[in-house]
């Protein structure tokens, strides 16, 4: 069972994250927890990626040839978090600009975001 | 309200948590799956490029046109901070007086002068040896950029403005993002493909070594430094015009 553990906690951040999103009473709040829920995204890829006794795909001191866990899905995972910090950075100057418009950072009493 | 959303929420996380299970059930289990991309890249990539970091060597290299779309959704992302904390400029003149004084003790300020030369020689070498071990533009830029917030915090809001000016960081966001695209025609020039590597590769595990993806580094290390330093800009400018 323990092979399928790193899949189950991915799928668990992602529900936490999306319950804190649901939940949240404050915009910052709100933007961490989405940080959360994308972070499953690294221990999904970081899981997929890795083998049973390789090393790093790093070949410095290490030999080329020497069994490495897999690069592509480590490159993928930098992409992520380039733009997971591009997206808060967004989201942030968002929640400057509702705060100064509505008085507030409760998505509940902006009045621009009720349905 | 709480209430309501949660009475929605719930059945749906159901639901998902059982697909992403079904869907996880249809994986390899950990440490088990060998991806044959990857596992050729390993067996290729120090001895055609010289780079012994593969993760760099399929980032500039092996898919060096993803990364640069990944680095202009960072350039287009900072551009839209700047223009989202935008204020007009008719609304009081400039110079309201210090908006987040410097702090009053010997202790944080002597902890500055130690931190920023440190961090700044770690950002430029993680940024010079991307290709030889963990590290690169993208790693080393945050890095060198959090010198300057260092000296926002030892030092206020002012000095951090008047050393990293945000016409200076526009200029290195801009000239990094376009030295990438340049490069790439470097390429081109040489009768090859877009972003292909036309420089000499050097001498393995060296910090001149790896051609284009040295080259490529150092051109998304200045673009993400210098963009991150906007980024603290834009937000430090809201806070010197807000008071």
């Amino acid at each position: 069972m323990i092979g399928w553990l790193p899949y189950a906690v991915a799928v668990w951040l992602l529900l936490c994250g999306l319950y804190g999103v649901v939940t949240s009473r404050h915009l910052v709040h709100l933007i961490i927890c989405l940080a959360v829920l994308q972070s499953s995204t690294y221990v999904l890829l970081l899981a997929i990626g890795y083998k049973s006794g390789a090393v790093a795909p790093v070949f410095v001191d290490v030999p080329p040839g020497t069994p490495a866990v897999d690069p592509i899905v480590q490159a993928l995972m930098l992409t992520d978090i380039v733009v997971e910090a591009t997206v808060v950075a967004l989201l942030l100057a968002l929640a400057v600009q509702a705060h100064e418009r509505g008085g507030s950072l409760d998505p509940a009493k902006l009045a621009s975001l009720r349905g | 309200m709480k209430r309501l959303r949660l009475a929605l929420f719930v059945p749906g996380a159901i639901a998902l948590a059982a697909v992403s299970g079904l869907g996880v059930r249809g994986l390899h289990p950990l440490g088990s799956w060998h991806g044959a991309y990857g596992e050729l890249l390993n067996g290729v990539a120090v001895g055609e490029r010289n780079a012994t970091d593969v993760v760099s060597a399929v980032n500039f290299d092996y898919r060096a046109l993803d990364t640069m779309g990944e680095e202009f959704i960072l350039f287009a992302s900072v551009i839209a901070v700047a223009a989202i904390l935008k204020k007009d400029d008719q609304e009081g003149e400039e110079e309201p007086d210090e908006p987040r004084p410097a702090p009053d003790s010997d202790a944080v300020r002597l902890l500055g002068v130690a931190l920023v030369p440190a961090t700044v020689i770690f950002g430029l070498y993680m940024i010079t040896h991307g290709q030889v071990s963990p590290g690169g533009g993208f790693q080393g830029g945050v890095v060198l950029a959090s010198a300057p917030l260092v000296v926002y915090l030892c030092a206020g809001a002012k000095t951090y403005l008047r050393i990293a000016p945000p016409a200076f960081t526009k200029l290195g966001e801009a000239a990094g993002a376009a030295g990438y695209a340049l490069i790439g025609c470097l390429g081109v020039l040489a009768a090859k493909t877009f972003l292909e590597n036309v420089l000499p590769l050097g001498q393995r595990g060296h910090a001149w070594s790896a051609g284009n993806i040295q080259v490529l580094n150092v051109s998304v290390g200045i673009a993400v430094a210098a963009g991150f330093a906007e980024l603290l800009a834009s937000f430090v400018e809201e806070i010197v015009e807000s008071k």
